[in-house]
């Protein structure tokens, strides 16, 4: 950043609004906007799960059951040739189980940005670009290695992403809807609305989450379709998560109907609604934001939780939960370890949520100031 | 004259911020005697908080003391030490913090602890001193320090003192709140007390119990005061000695008839000249100090008042004036009077 | 009512103390326990007194930011129909707010950080039906000139400023709707000593611009004498006395005025503070001494003062008392 003389940046700051005082101060916090990059990254894969896959996530082989990782070397004899090694499987004689080696000889070469499955971006226009593609359409590559049934991990994993991520930014913001509104209204108008709400919000607070989720999903009929499980998962999870959200609020409205600055726009002649939405609720929104984006990653591990027990997101449907169900016994994580891979993805996106999180609150809180 | 108790020469402190750097205190020197009401006298951002925490080794990061000396006069020895040597967290520090060096700070609310009794806090202060009010060889046990409280809050003119010792801060008014803090700045017999702005926060009438109270306990211990204060009323009343600062550095200084009567810097003139008092006409337009404080970032080339003095000279951008004397018994920063710049 | 703008009579205010977990009211805060006073058009008339005296509550019983429990708040409206604030209805009370503005104290939370300088001051002139944002604009540049700043500020925002300035800027938003009356709450006591003469000078040269009516509230009394013409102490929520400004100072009739002043430490060491300081504490507007509020600490004080309540009675043209020897001693 090129030093700047003592009036220009005496102007600069004098004519930044809130927003680009936060963004200067988040921009300090390295690992912040470190991981505000990866999220980035994160929700790219939401966008476009198949572009980052390499096939179908579904396409099921027996016959390639629990193929290690085919890890990518990007160069071969010193040029720019990446490749997978080739996977050799011989069935063992006494357990009659395949045991699958890598044999680096054997090179598979890939293309990036290669041509694989069709597929449709945002489900209207067909391609058939992916990131990484075998440069033979018919070879099947293991970038994760594969799980029970011969499905590709890779594939399935960015497909998990698109589930998992978008659950828990729905669920929070439903959360967020919820809890602005009921804790404005508690707020601002107070008295017996005050009582009522704050009462109702202790009631769910004090009943035990894991339970009522529990009950609330197996009570969803087994007939209704993976996207309707989907819709009725976020909005009970957003059905109990308000009301942390909504005491904040109520607090932030609180403090704010004494200010000063509230007062003279009343004086001035506003009318309620007007003082709510154009003077209270602007001063707190950076740091509804900032809370939200610790919320979310709660929501991804709840969501997760669920249905890594089965009563969250079912298959056919992935996410990253249905995933790690398949890593719910001994024997298959003695065979194949890589099927926990999806733990770790989990942890990356809810640590890179948490630290954008933590930057957020930081460059938002007035009071740091 | 005799030596001095405290001695500031130099004092420089910084704060390091992400923006640039902050000289909070820029070259400040004074003296305060044994048993002397100084009077420090200023604006925001003069630096005069400051300098009181770098007395008392209490600032905090970002700042630090970059350069100058704090010669304190220890009790029991003839040497003085240099406070801004030692280490802030170190015993000494601490054993001077409390039984030398007391400070009653700006917010009595703020400086107690709203979970434990205002007794509990000055039991506290003088076990940890205990050395202060011990008897031969004998220890002193928690009884003795309660009693020694009750005592101390008779003396600052707290009413029913037993019952008050179990008090919490938040149940006292205002003004109970800052006798019980003179109470416990004074529960080590300490030889200089510090007075940050102590009557700002609370009424006239309160304020004028509470400053009859100093004078008269700085009249039977003894002890010096460094007071604080934006007021110039106050100073008027309670210091024989008066510092006025601003931005950073001390503009004049001198005993206190000569500065409200024969003042010598242009800062000085212009404050006085700028107050309303009670017997100056009414409804008239007072003479003001024009322009605004700097921002600390953009502070002015050479003497720091000199964008807003009726009397600058080109030379006053160009060179820092240094504190000399003038006539006999008063020091100004000011080229007016003398041509002697700070070697910066 | 005569030709005064606003008269104030019996104006009271008690919030209950509230007990146990079905809030019953067990006694009240008597905050503003009996205020009158008149304001004539283009005077400023002081309010002052120490922390709990109520000065703070009555001015925004005038403004009706609260609602008084009791008396009457008497306003002549522009087009000379007179109205009680105290009891009109909020559909009423709407088009009058242009009329009664406020300056607050604390020059950092009285204006919204969030919003640019356009924002703030324009804001009392959108809601009142400027809904033309370049007119707004060319105003709000008026108002910054009147005040002292330069008109290219308006898109900055409120934390670039100094306190001083942002004083300056909340006086801007209150001449926004070219109100009558103005009620500056404190206005210099966040101030540093150099920027209170500014902020003092701009509002002495407006009022004389624009004929405004200015109650003063405030507890520093160099500065309520200075730009007041006439000063109102109050004390536990009553009026004590009233009087114009040179009188109050020369001759106060009332032991806790004379107290006050004689609190005040002079800017001068050859001036030694006049002996007498004033003892005891003030006492809870909710549990207020019987008889006379001040006579426990008055060292005139008899047995009628433990008794018997004063009224508050005119001892001199212009000049009222509530003290039952006003008139007969100096204080």
């Amino acid at each position: 950043m090129t030093v700047a003389t003592g009036a220009e940046l005496e102007d600069r700051v004098a004519v930044a609004s809130n927003w680009k005082l936060v963004w200067w101060r988040f921009r300090r916090h390295h690992l912040a906007m470190a991981s505000a990059g990866l999220l980035i990254l994160l929700y790219l894969i939401v966008l476009f799960p198949s572009f980052f896959s390499t096939q179908d996530p579904e396409r099921t082989d027996a016959r390639q059951a629990f193929i290690p990782v085919q890890s990518i070397h990007l160069f071969a004899d010193g040029k720019w040739a990446p490749w997978v090694p080739a996977i050799v499987g011989k069935r063992n004689p006494t357990t009659l189980r395949m045991e699958w080696t890598a044999d680096t000889k054997k090179k598979v070469p890939v293309h990036f940005l290669g041509a694989g499955p069709q597929w449709r971006v945002f489900g209207l226009i067909p391609t058939d670009v992916h990131l990484v593609a075998a440069a033979d359409p018919n070879q099947r590559i293991f970038l994760l290695g594969s799980d029970r049934l011969g499905r590709d991990q890779w594939s399935r994993i960015m497909h998990g992403t698109q589930t998992s991520m978008t659950v828990g930014l729905v669920a929070v913001a439903l959360s967020v809807i919820l809890g602005v509104v009921l804790g404005g209204i508690s707020g601002y108008v107070g008295g017996k609305t005050d009582q009522v709400i704050q009462r109702i919000i202790e009631l769910l607070q004090s009943v035990p989450t894991i339970p009522i989720w529990l009950a609330l999903s197996a009570a969803l009929p087994r007939d209704w379709t993976p996207t309707q499980v989907f819709f009725a998962i976020t909005v009970i999870l957003s059905l109990v998560g308000w009301t942390t959200l909504g005491r904040e609020v109520r607090g932030r409205f609180l403090a704010l109907r004494e200010e000063d600055f509230v007062l003279a726009a009343r004086l001035a002649g506003c009318s309620r609604m007007r003082i709510i939405l154009r003077h209270m609720v602007p001063t707190f929104v950076s740091h509804i934001i900032a809370t939200s984006s610790l919320a979310i990653p709660v929501m991804i591990i709840n969501e997760t939780s669920l249905s890594f027990l089965g009563l969250g997101i079912r298959p056919p449907a992935i996410s990253w939960g249905v995933l790690l169900q398949e890593a719910q016994n001994i024997q298959t994580l003695a065979l194949a370890p890589w099927l926990l891979i999806p733990g770790l993805v989990v942890i990356v996106s809810v640590l890179a949520f948490n630290l954008v999180g933590d930057g957020l609150r930081d460059a938002a809180d007035p009071y740091s100031h | 004259m005799s030596e001095p108790l405290l001695s500031v020469r130099h004092l420089r402190v910084s704060f390091t911020m992400d923006e640039g750097l902050v000289r909070a205190v820029d070259g400040t020197s004074f003296d305060v005697q044994p048993g002397q009401v100084l009077g420090v006298v200023g604006e925001s951002g003069c630096g005069k908080s400051v300098t009181m925490r770098a007395i008392l080794q209490l600032v905090e990061k970002p700042g630090r003391i970059t350069s100058g000396s704090i010669r304190f006069r220890r009790r029991d020895s003839a040497e003085s030490i240099d406070l801004a040597q030692l280490a802030p967290r170190g015993a000494e520090m601490r054993d001077i913090r409390g039984a030398e060096i007391a400070l009653i700070p700006q917010e009595p609310m703020a400086a107690f602890s709203p979970v434990h009794t205002v007794g509990d806090q000055i039991i506290e202060a003088i076990l940890l001193h205990g050395h202060r009010w011990r008897e031969k060889g004998r220890k002193l046990t928690r009884a003795d320090a309660r009693d020694i409280t009750v005592g101390l809050f008779r003396d600052v003119g707290i009413s029913m003192p037993e019952q008050r010792v179990d008090a919490y801060s938040w149940q006292l008014s205002g003004g109970l709140r800052q006798r019980a803090m003179i109470a416990m700045a004074l529960s080590c017999k300490p030889r200089l007390l510090i007075a940050d702005e102590p009557t700002t926060a609370i009424d006239v009438t309160t304020q004028a119990q509470v400053l009859a109270l100093l004078r008269d306990l700085q009249a039977r211990y003894d002890t010096a005061i460094i007071f604080i204060t934006h007021d110039l009323g106050v100073i008027a009343q309670m210091a024989s000695y008066v510092v006025v600062m601003y931005l950073g550095r001390v503009m004049e200084e001198g005993p206190v008839d000569e500065i409200f009567h024969a003042p010598k810097h242009p800062y000085t003139r212009a404050l006085l000249r700028s107050i309303p008092s009670l017997y100056g006409a009414t409804r008239v337009a007072l003479p003001v100090i024009s322009g605004a404080l700097p921002h600390p970032f953009n502070r002015p080339p050479g003497c720091p008042f000199h964008p807003r003095c009726p009397d600058a000279m080109p030379h006053c951008s160009a060179a820092v004036p240094s504190l000399q004397p003038v006539g006999t018994t008063q020091l100004a920063s000011c080229f007016l009077h003398h041509d002697i710049a700070d070697p910066s | 009512m005569s030709d005064a703008l606003l008269e104030v009579r019996g104006l009271q205010k008690f919030f209950p103390i509230t007990h146990g977990f079905f809030q019953r009211v067990v006694g009240h805060v008597r905050a503003v326990d009996g205020v009158d006073f008149t304001l004539k058009e283009g005077e400023t008339l002081g309010l002052v007194g120490e922390s709990g005296c109520g000065k703070t509550t009555a001015s925004r019983c005038i403004l009706r930011a609260i609602d008084p429990t009791g008396g009457k708040i008497l306003y002549r409206t522009k087009s000379g129909k007179v109205v009680d604030l105290a009891t009109l209805p909020q559909g009423a009370l709407l088009p009058l707010r242009a009329e009664i503005q406020m300056i607050f104290q604390d020059p950092f939370g009285s204006l919204n950080p969030r919003m640019t300088l356009l924002d703030n001051v324009g804001e009392p002139l959108l809601v009142n039906g400027m809904k033309n944002r370049r007119e707004r604009a060319d105003r709000v540049a008026e108002l910054l000139r009147l005040v002292g700043l330069r008109p290219e500020f308006m898109h900055r925002f409120p934390h670039a400023f100094s306190g001083g300035q942002r004083q300056r800027i909340g006086i801007a938003r209150a001449l926004a709707t070219n109100p009558r009356l103005v009620v500056a709450d404190e206005p210099v006591s966040a101030l540093d000593v150099s920027i209170q003469a500014q902020v003092l000078n701009l509002l002495l040269e407006l009022q004389a611009k624009f004929k405004l009516t200015f109650l003063f509230v405030a507890h520093d009394l160099s500065v309520v004498r200075h730009i007041s013409d006439r000063i109102a102490v109050m004390y536990v929520g009553q009026l004590v006395e009233l009087a114009p400004t040179g009188e109050i100072f020369r001759q106060p009739q009332h032991p806790y005025t004379a107290a006050l002043m004689r609190a005040v430490p002079a800017a001068d060491p050859r001036v030694r503070t006049a002996d007498g300081i004033l003892g005891g504490e003030v006492p809870s507007p909710a549990a207020p001494p019987s008889g006379c509020y001040f006579h426990p600490r008055c060292r005139h004080a008899t047995e009628r003062c433990r008794t018997e309540a004063p009224a508050l009675r005119e001892v001199a043209p212009g000049h009222f008392s509530r003290c039952h020897f006003a008139g007969e001693m100096k204080f």
